[in-house]
C-alpha cells in the first residue's frame, strides 16, 4: 500500500492485487497501537486505522487500479504475472516492473502433536479472533515470546480468551519489553528458557507438555509440566512469502521487494520499505524519486533495530508531589507517539533519538492531565499520577483496554512487571473518547507506591494443577509435510541414510508436493537436517515451481475471456 | 584398484539408472556418474509417466514390451510400489484425419505383438465416464499400456542397484573420455580419473556434449514440452488419452488419472522448442485447460496444481539411438530417446545386458539395425 501511495501519487500506471477483500494485508488484524515514528508511519494509531486511512489515500490516486480478493499465483519466463480477480477471471498481466510485497509466512516447530486441530500459528489465531470475529478456543498456550506472541496474547484476552502462559526457549523474550509486560500486568505468567515438548489429546489440543531448557534450547529431564488448554498458540518467527521473488529473478523480470517478503522486521519499517521501493521503481523508470531517500534508508534502519538496552529511569514524584505522567517505559525501542501527543511538548524524546527513552522532568514542567499520552501508548506504559487529589493518598490513571464490565469497585493493582502490589479502590471508570478503544480507570492508592502502579490485573494466576498426559505421539511421528502427512521419522531416516538432495526426499516420501508447495516442510526439513548436523552447504534445495495456489481448469481455461484489458507500468 | 569398473554409465536418468540395474544384475563392477545431486533429477523427474508399446516402430515396441513387463510386474518381484497402473492408452479421432492416421497404424503394431483395437465412440464413452463424444468418430485402445511414477520407478531401480553392487556418483561430472589405441579406457570428472572397459552414453538431452569428448556429433537435441498436474481426485480415468487434434501453438495433448488420483497432462508443441530452457510460461495452462476441458468438461473444478518444462531429446526421426559407437571401441550409445526414456530404459537396460553377455536374440538385433546412431534419418514416427 505505501508503494502504492508514493506511484500513484506520481501518475505511475499501478495494479495492486491483494487476495484478500480488504486491502492492509496484516494491519487489519492489529488492532493494537503502532510502534514507530508517529510522523511517518502513523505510530499511535492502531493497525487497522492505519490500513484505512492507506486504502483511502490509494483510492484518490486514479492511476492505481486495486485488485482484491484477486489472487497472484505465479509469474512465468515469459514475465507474466498469473492473477485471478474478484470475478473469478485469470489474467496474464506482463508490467514493466514488479514489486513483492507478500509478506510473510510463520515459522513452526517439530513437536509430538504439532499437527492435531487446536494448534495454531499465532498470526492464524489473530486472523480468527480479529478479523473474523471467531472465539476459537477458551484457553490458549503461547510458545514464543517475539512480538508477534506476545501481541497475540493480548489480543486473546481481549477476545474474552484465558492466556495460561507464555513460554520461550531464549533467556529473555525477544520481543519488546513493553508488550511483554503489558501481557505480564494482565496476569499471564510468562515462562523464559521453557520449551514446548509436546502437544497432547486425542483428536484435539487438551494439554500441553513443557520443560525448562538449557541455553542451547534442550529440554531439562525431569522438568517437565503438563497443564491443561484448549490451544496452542506457535510464535517462532517468520519467514519471507519469498517464492514469487524467487522466480521472478529466475525469469529475469525486473522484480523489488518490500516489507517483510524482503526481510522480517515491524510493519511501521514495511511501511518506509515500501516507499523506498517504489522511489527506486521510479529511478528505473527514468523520474527522480519523490523522497529523500537517504532519509527513509536511516529511518528504515531505526525502525529494524531490535530492541536496544532496558534501562532504569523514572520520575521521582515523591519530592515534586505535582500532576505528571509516570512512564513506564524502560527499554530503547524506536517510538514516538508519546511525545507527539502531548499539547505541551513536555515528553521528550533525548537527542531526537526516535530510539531513545521518552523522558518527563515534573520539576520543570506542567502536566495538565490530558491524558493523550496515556492513551496513544502503544505499550501502555504511561500512568497519570496525581498526588494531591485527596489526602494521604494519590489517584493513578491507568490505560485499560480490556472489558471494562469486568473492573467492579476494586481490583489488583501491579507494578510494572506484574506483581500485585494492592487490591485498589476504582474510583472512576471512564470511557474511551472518540471511538478511541483505550479507557482509563483511576485508583485510589497510598503516595508510596503510587509511582508504582502500571497495570490492573485481569487474569489472576491459577493454582497450578499438574495433569499426566494421555501418551501422545512419539517424536518420529511428528508430521512435517502436513499435505501429504510425512513424518519426521521417514525423512530422518533418509538424511540416516546420507540423502542430501530434498528432491531426493519429496520424491521418495512425497513431502513437499501438496496442495501448498512445501511452504511449511521446507523449513522444517532443513531443521530436521541441522539437528543430524548436516551442513546447508551440502543440501540441495528443492525446486519451486508455479503455481503457487491451485486454481481450477475452469478458470484457467476462460483465461482471456474477460472483456477489455488495461496496461500497468 | 577401487577405480576400475567393468561399465561406466553417464547419466542416472530414466535410461542409465535401468542399465546400471541390469549389468549389476549380471555381475559386473559398475560406476554411475551423473552431474545433478540425486537420481533422477535431469529429465526423468519430467516425465509424466506413460507407459506404452503402441509405437509405429516395431523396434520402439519391442523394447517396450519388455519394459512393460519389467513395470507390470515390478511390485510384485520387488515389493516396491512403483504406481504402475494398466489403465491402457486411447488416442482419440475427433477429425477422419486422425482416424485415418490412427488406423493405419493398427496393422503394425498388431503384426509386432501389441493389443491393439479400434473402438467405436460409444465404446469408449463407456469405458471413459463422461467423454465428450460430440464429433467422436472413435480411438484406438490398447488395454495393456499403463502408467507409473517416474520418480517412484527410477527410485526403486536405483535402489535394486545399488543393492547389486552399483556405485553411483552424483554432482560429478564427466569432462573427458579416455580412449587407447581406439578402446575406451576411461574417464575424468571433475574429481579424480576413472578406468573401464566399457563406457554407456546415457546423458539424455546432454548426450551430445558428452559425445563431443570424443570429437563425435550425436544428432539429438533437446526439445521442451510443458506439463501439469492436478490436485488428486477419486480414480475415473483409466487410460492415458490422446488428442491429435492441433490447437493454438499446440500439435498433440495428453493427459491420464495417476494411480494416486491426480490428472497429469502434457502438450507437444506444434512448432519445436529448441534449447535447454526448462523455465515454465505463462501460455501453456490455458491452453493445456482449454484442451483438457474439451475433452472432459466435468474436470473443471479440478484444481491445478503445478507446472514443469522438461526436456525431450529429440532425433531427427524420432527413434532413439542405441549401439556402439564408431570411432571408439567400447563407447556404447543409447540417447536420443525423444521423451520416451522412462518408458524405453527398462527396455534398453535389459537390450544392453544382453549385448554385453553376448546374448542377443534375433529381435536385438532388429532393434539395434532400426535405432542404429548411424542409420540414414529419413523416415519419422507417426505417433511419436
Amino acid at each position: 500500500m505505501s508503494a502504492a501511495i508514493t506511484l500513484g501519487s506520481c501518475g505511475i500506471q499501478t495494479l495492486l492485487v491483494d487476495d484478500k477483500p480488504h486491502l492492509g494485508g496484516k494491519l487489519v488484524l492489529q488492532t493494537h497501537r503502532f510502534f514507530g515514528s508517529a510522523e511517518d508511519v502513523h505510530a499511535g494509531m492502531r493497525g487497522i486505522e492505519i490500513a484505512n486511512l492507506m486504502e483511502k489515500e490509494i483510492r484518490q490516486y486514479p492511476s492505481v487500479n486495486v485488485w482484491n480478493a484477486a489472487r497472484a499465483v505465479g509469474v512465468f519466463s515469459d514475465h507474466a504475472a498469473g492473477i485471478i480477480d474478484q470475478q473469478n477471471l485469470y489474467h496474464l498481466v506482463k508490467p514493466k516492473m514488479l514489486l513483492i510485497a507478500t509478506g510473510a509466512r510463520e515459522n513452526t516447530l517439530i513437536f509430538p502433536g504439532n499437527a492435531l486441530p487446536g494448534v495454531y500459528g499465532a498470526g492464524a489465531f489473530q486472523t480468527l479472533i480479529n478479523r473474523d470475529l471467531v472465539k476459537p478456543a477458551n484457553s490458549v498456550f503461547i510458545v514464543g515470546g517475539g512480538n508477534v506472541g506476545l501481541i497475540t496474547g493480548y489480543h486473546a484476552l481481549q477476545a474474552g480468551i484465558r492466556v495460561v502462559s507464555l513460554i520461550e526457549a531464549a533467556p529473555q523474550c525477544g520481543g519488546y519489553k513493553v508488550h511483554e509486560q503489558k501481557l505480564a500486568r494482565l496476569g499471564v505468567p510468562i515462562l523464559t528458557s521453557h520449551t514446548i515438548i509436546s502437544a497432547n489429546g486425542s483428536d484435539h489440543v487438551e494439554s500441553i507438555t513443557y520443560a525448562r531448557c538449557s541455553d542451547d534450547f534442550t529440554p531439562i529431564v525431569g522438568t517437565e509440566q503438563t497443564v491443561p488448554c484448549d490451544a496452542i498458540l506457535v510464535a517462532v518467527g517468520l519467514t519471507p512469502v519469498n517464492e514469487f521473488v524467487k522466480k521472478a529473478r529466475e525469469f529475469g523480470i525486473q522484480c523489488f521487494s518490500a516489507g517483510d517478503a524482503a526481510e522480517i522486521a515491524e510493519a511501521s519499517a514495511a511501511i518506509i520499505s515500501g516507499r523506498i521501493e517504489a522511489n527506486k521503481i521510479l529511478q528505473c523508470m527514468g523520474r527522480d524519486p519523490i523522497d529523500d531517500l537517504m532519509r527513509l534508508e536511516l529511518l528504515a534502519e531505526k525502525l529494524k533495530s531490535r530492541p536496544g538496552k532496558t534501562v532504569n529511569i523514572h520520575n521521582i514524584p515523591v519530592e515534586y508531589p505535582v500532576i505528571q505522567p509516570i512512564i513506564h517505559c524502560n527499554q530503547e525501542i524506536p517510538c514516538n507517539p508519546c511525545s507527539i501527543s502531548c499539547p505541551l511538548h513536555n515528553i521528550v524524546i533525548p537527542e531526537g533519538n526516535i530510539l531513545s527513552i521518552p523522558q518527563y522532568d515534573p520539576k520543570n514542567k506542567v502536566c495538565i492531565n490530558c491524558e493523550r499520552c496515556l492513551t496513544i501508548c502503544p505499550g501502555l506504559a504511561i500512568t497519570i499520577l496525581d498526588p494531591n487529589h485527596e489526602k494521604g493518598y494519590a489517584i493513578v490513571s491507568i490505560p485499560f483496554e480490556m472489558n471494562l464490565d469486568e473492573i467492579n469497585q476494586s481490583t489488583i493493582v501491579v507494578d510494572e512487571c506484574g506483581t500485585p502490589l494492592m487490591e485498589a479502590e476504582v474510583i472512576s471508570k471512564k470511557a474511551p473518547l472518540r471511538h478511541d478503544h483505550t479507557a482509563t480507570i483511576k485508583v485510589k492508592v497510598p503516595p508510596e507506591i503510587a509511582d508504582k502502579v502500571a497495570g490492573i490485573q485481569v487474569q489472576q494466576q491459577a493454582t497450578r494443577k499438574d495433569i499426566i498426559p494421555e501418551a501422545g505421539a512419539l517424536p518420529n511421528e511428528t508430521i512435517i509435510c502436513r499435505c501429504e502427512r510425512v513424518s519426521a521419522g521417514e525423512i530422518r531416516s533418509l538424511i540416516k541414510r546420507g540423502i542430501r538432495d530434498i528432491n531426493e526426499i519429496k520424491a521418495i516420501t512425497r513431502a513437499g508436493m501438496g496442495a501448498c508447495g512445501s511452504k511449511t516442510c521446507h523449513n522444517l526439513i532443513l531443521r530436521l537436517f541441522r539437528e543430524e548436523g548436516i551442513p546447508p552447504s551440502s543440501i540441495q534445495p528443492n525446486t519451486d515451481r508455479p503455481l503457487f495456489y491451485e486454481i481450477e481448469l475452469g478458470i484457467l481455461a476462460a483465461t482471456g475471456k474477460s472483456k477489455g484489458s488495461t496496461t500497468h507500468e | 584398484m577401487s577405480n576400475i569398473y567393468d561399465v561406466i554409465i553417464i547419466g542416472a536418468g530414466s535410461v542409465g539408472i535401468p542399465i546400471a540395474m541390469e549389468l549389476a544384475y549380471s555381475n559386473k563392477k559398475i560406476l554411475v556418474l551423473d552431474r545433478e545431486a540425486s537420481p533422477g533429477q535431469g529429465s526423468n523427474k519430467s516425465a509424466i509417466g506413460g507407459i506404452r508399446a503402441t509405437h509405429t516402430d516395431p523396434g520402439k515396441i519391442f523394447l517396450s514390451q519388455e519394459s512393460l513387463e519389467i513395470f507390470s510386474t515390478w511390485q510384485q518381484k520387488n515389493g516396491d510400489d512403483i504406481e504402475w497402473y494398466r489403465g491402457g492408452y486411447t488416442f482419440l479421432a475427433y477429425t477422419e484425419a486422425i482416424k485415418q492416421t490412427l488406423l493405419a497404424t493398427l496393422d503394425i503394431q498388431k503384426k509386432s505383438g501389441a493389443r491393439i483395437d479400434w473402438l467405436e465412440a460409444d465404446s469408449l464413452r463407456e469405458r471413459i465416464p463422461c467423454l465428450n463424444d460430440q464429433q467422436l468418430l472413435g480411438g484406438t485402445w490398447s488395454p495393456d499400456d499403463g502408467s507409473a511414477s517416474p520418480l517412484r520407478a527410477s527410485l526403486a531401480f536405483y535402489r535394486k542397484a545399488c543393492e547389486a553392487g552399483a556405485i553411483f556418483h552424483f554432482h560429478e561430472p564427466v569432462i573427458a573420455i579416455e580412449h587407447k589405441g581406439g578402446h575406451v579406457t576411461g574417464v575424468v570428472t571433475e574429481k579424480t580419473r576413472y578406468h573401464c572397459n566399457y563406457l554407456v552414453n546415457c546423458a539424455g538431452a546432454w548426450s551430445n556434449q558428452i559425445a563431443s569428448l570424443t570429437n563425435s556429433e550425436l544428432p539429438v537435441r533437446p526439445n521442451a514440452h510443458e506439463a501439469g498436474v492436478t490436485e488428486p481426485i477419486a480414480h475415473f480415468i483409466d487410460p492415458m488419452i490422446v488428442d491429435m487434434r492441433g490447437f493454438a501453438d499446440t500439435a498433440n495433448f495428453y493427459f491420464y488419472q495417476h494411480k494416486t488420483g491426480q490428472i497429469i497432462f502434457c502438450t507437444t508443441p506444434s512448432d519445436d522448442v529448441w534449447g535447454y530452457d526448462t523455465h515454465e510460461t505463462s501460455t501453456f495452462l490455458p491452453v493445456a485447460a482449454q484442451r483438457l476441458l474439451s475433452i472432459l468438461p466435468s474436470l473443471d473444478s479440478v484444481k491445478v496444481r503445478r507446472t514443469w518444462r522438461g526436456l525431450y531429446p529429440m532425433t531427427p526421426d524420432g527413434l532413439p539411438l542405441i549401439g556402439w559407437d564408431r570411432q571408439v571401441e567400447g563407447l556404447f550409445i543409447a540417447a536420443g530417446m525423444c521423451g520416451q526414456g522412462f518408458m524405453l530404459g527398462p527396455g534398453v537396460g535389459r537390450l544392453v545386458s544382453r549385448i554385453l553377455d553376448g546374448k542377443t536374440t534375433p529381435t536385438d538385433q532388429f532393434i539395434l539395425d532400426s535405432h542404429s546412431p548411424y542409420r540414414d534419418f529419413s523416415t519419422t514416427e507417426t505417433l511419436k
